[in-house]
């Protein structure tokens, strides 16, 4: 079955020098398994192909029921360096959260 | 000792809601308010003010906002405690001793905190072998050196609590972590001590709901935002805290915006790293221990916070000039807006190239449709966009190559494609880029030091 992670998750992003960090929160408890399974550092890599130009890393936080996920080198060298109209990945998450991902029902 | 107090966010940064600092002292009971005035280029703007103006390099917003909210701190007993001293906190504190003789009140001690600023110490460092090396890169700092603009400490709360222990009701400061600033009044208030790393790590986690205002109480909430009432008289959040390290976060009453756990949590997860490892001068905080319960209408409990021992370094932001950049925007409508933007890029990009111009790096971005998602975004329906703005920007070292680029720019509305507007606001300028350089100092290296102004 196909799921929009809009659907069950909202989150924030944000930036550290030319990292971005994407905070994804899930609604419910099954959300955050969902996450957790499907969610992983290589998927997110592959999503943000041409943006996150570095590793992706991904911390779990299950008290909150939230992945963290930081990008290095995906904006453009940050801060005042960037030349990228969202130099701060400010809607970053929003483009995370436009993700559709597959899962066993 | 009082049983709680409360510690109220004025501002979540340099240029937030003017009215927040002021309906946060009226509308409702606080103790504290603490606001955030530095992002991590917002010293190097200042340490050029001060360069042209000795008495300048604080947050101007300061004294103005002062005239307001004195005379009502005063008589309330509120204390207040900003990072927005800048390069010069001496200066703040001695602009605010003025607007206090102003207003006729006496009795006024003004904490200032100094020392963070270590720019003329960075030879010194560099020989006692401080190499101060780039946290994310791991670069010698000598490569930009000869280009510092500004270096300064993060200090913690610790000078902030020596100041209010010396008697201050307003403390400025230079370049202090954001969650010192809330942490700083709970040490000082319930006598907590340095050694017990949980509780520093509940009110650092308090200071991190606190340091981006409005964004824990329903700002820019990515979940149900439609929901939020009045937004337009959003409430700035108050950590309600206890001497045990329980928050409550809340805001006042008759204020707009919601304080939920999906709000607070949002902010929790806001430009973080390795959430077990949360580094602040007081100690390495976990987030992952984190327990938030809703308990009443616009209250959420933040409880059973878990720290540990910090590190041995401070953290130092420096800045440094790297070069000029500049930004140039054009209006394309339908018919085929994106194709007229995307046509007039590769013009403006070969006439670049013929005049032998060339830069570290040229971007294009069409707002309307990739600028957020660049790669990302979904391919469109060319006839349903009424409009696409075409931006284009260069950076690079030679300032006359891009200051040529902005006059480059107009004329494209006369030699390029039709129906392009938006050529109001005149020549894109050169602007100077000003580059962070992020590093780490051991702690025994500097010293704060805490002044009083009395008035």
């Amino acid at each position: 079955m196909k799921i929009r992670l809009i659907d069950i998750a909202h989150g924030r992003s944000g930036d550290k020098g030319d990292s971005a960090n994407i905070g994804i929160i899930a609604y419910d408890d099954k959300g955050y398994e969902i996450l957790k399974k499907y969610l992983t550092a290589e998927v997110v890599k592959k999503y943000f192909e041409g943006i996150c130009l570095g590793e992706v890393e991904r911390y779990e936080m299950p008290n909150i029921r939230a992945l963290n996920f930081i990008l290095h080198n995906a904006l453009g060298g940050g801060g005042t360096v960037s030349l990228k109209h969202d130099a701060q990945g400010k809607t970053l998450a929003s483009a995370l959260l436009r993700m559709e991902l597959e899962i066993e029902e | 000792m009082k049983d709680k107090i409360r510690i109220a966010s004025g501002q979540g940064f340099w240029g937030d809601l003017l009215e927040a600092p002021y309906h946060q002292v009226t509308k409702g009971p606080i103790d504290y308010l603490v606001m955030d005035y530095l992002a991590e280029v917002t010293m190097s703007i200042l340490q050029k003010q001060k360069k042209k103006d000795p008495q300048l390099g604080y947050a101007r917003d300061i004294p103005e906002l002062m005239k307001r909210i004195l005379p009502i701190c005063v008589e309330k007993d509120i204390k207040v405690i900003t990072n927005g001293g800048g390069v010069n906190p001496i200066s703040c504190a001695n602009e605010i001793k003025k607007v206090a003789e102003n207003l006729g009140i006496k009795n006024l001690k003004i904490g200032v905190v100094l020392g963070d600023d270590i720019l003329d110490r960075i030879d010194d460092l560099l020989t006692s072998g401080v190499d101060l090396k780039n946290m994310e890169t791991g670069e010698s700092i000598t490569t930009i050196k000869d280009r510092l603009l500004s270096a300064n400490v993060y200090f913690g709360s610790e000078p902030i609590i020596d100041a209010l222990q010396k008697g201050a009701q307003i403390v400025i400061t230079g370049r202090t972590t954001d969650t010192g600033l809330t942490l700083a009044p709970m040490v000082y208030e319930f006598g907590w001590s340095y050694d017990n790393y949980d509780l520093m790590a509940a009110g650092t986690v308090a200071g991190h709901i606190l340091e981006c205002g409005a964004q824990s109480t329903g700002g820019n909430f990515l979940g149900d935002w439609e929901s939020i009432e009045n937004m337009a008289e959003i409430g700035f959040p108050i950590a309600e805290a206890y001497p045990d390290g329980t928050v409550i976060i809340t805001k006042h009453e008759n204020t707009g915006g919601l304080v939920s756990v999906d709000t607070v949590t949002e902010q929790l997860v806001y430009e973080i790293g390795d959430p077990k490892n949360y580094i602040t001068p007081e100690c390495v905080a976990d987030f992952t221990s984190i327990k938030l319960e809703q308990v009443g209408k616009n209250r959420v409990k933040v409880y059973d916070v878990k720290g540990n021992e910090p590190t041995k370094f401070y953290k130092v932001s420096a800045s440094y000039f790297d070069g000029y950049s500049a930004v140039g925007t054009l209006t394309y409508s339908w018919p085929k807006a994106l194709t007229k933007a995307k046509a007039a890029d590769k013009i403006l990009r070969r006439r670049l190239e013929l005049l032998g111009l060339t830069f570290d790096e040229i971007r294009t971005e069409f707002l309307g449709y990739n600028a957020c998602f660049g790669p990302l975004a979904k391919e469109i329906d060319e006839d349903l966009i009424n409009e696409v703005v075409f931006r284009i920007a260069v950076r690079g070292k030679d300032y006359n190559a891009v200051e040529r680029f902005g006059r480059e720019i107009a004329p494209l509305v006369l030699t390029g494609p039709p129906s392009v507007t938006g050529f109001a606001g005149g020549r894109p300028r050169a602007s100077e880029v000003i580059a962070y350089w992020p590093s780490l100092i051991p702690k025994e290296l500097v010293n704060p030091e805490v002044l009083i102004v009395e008035v």
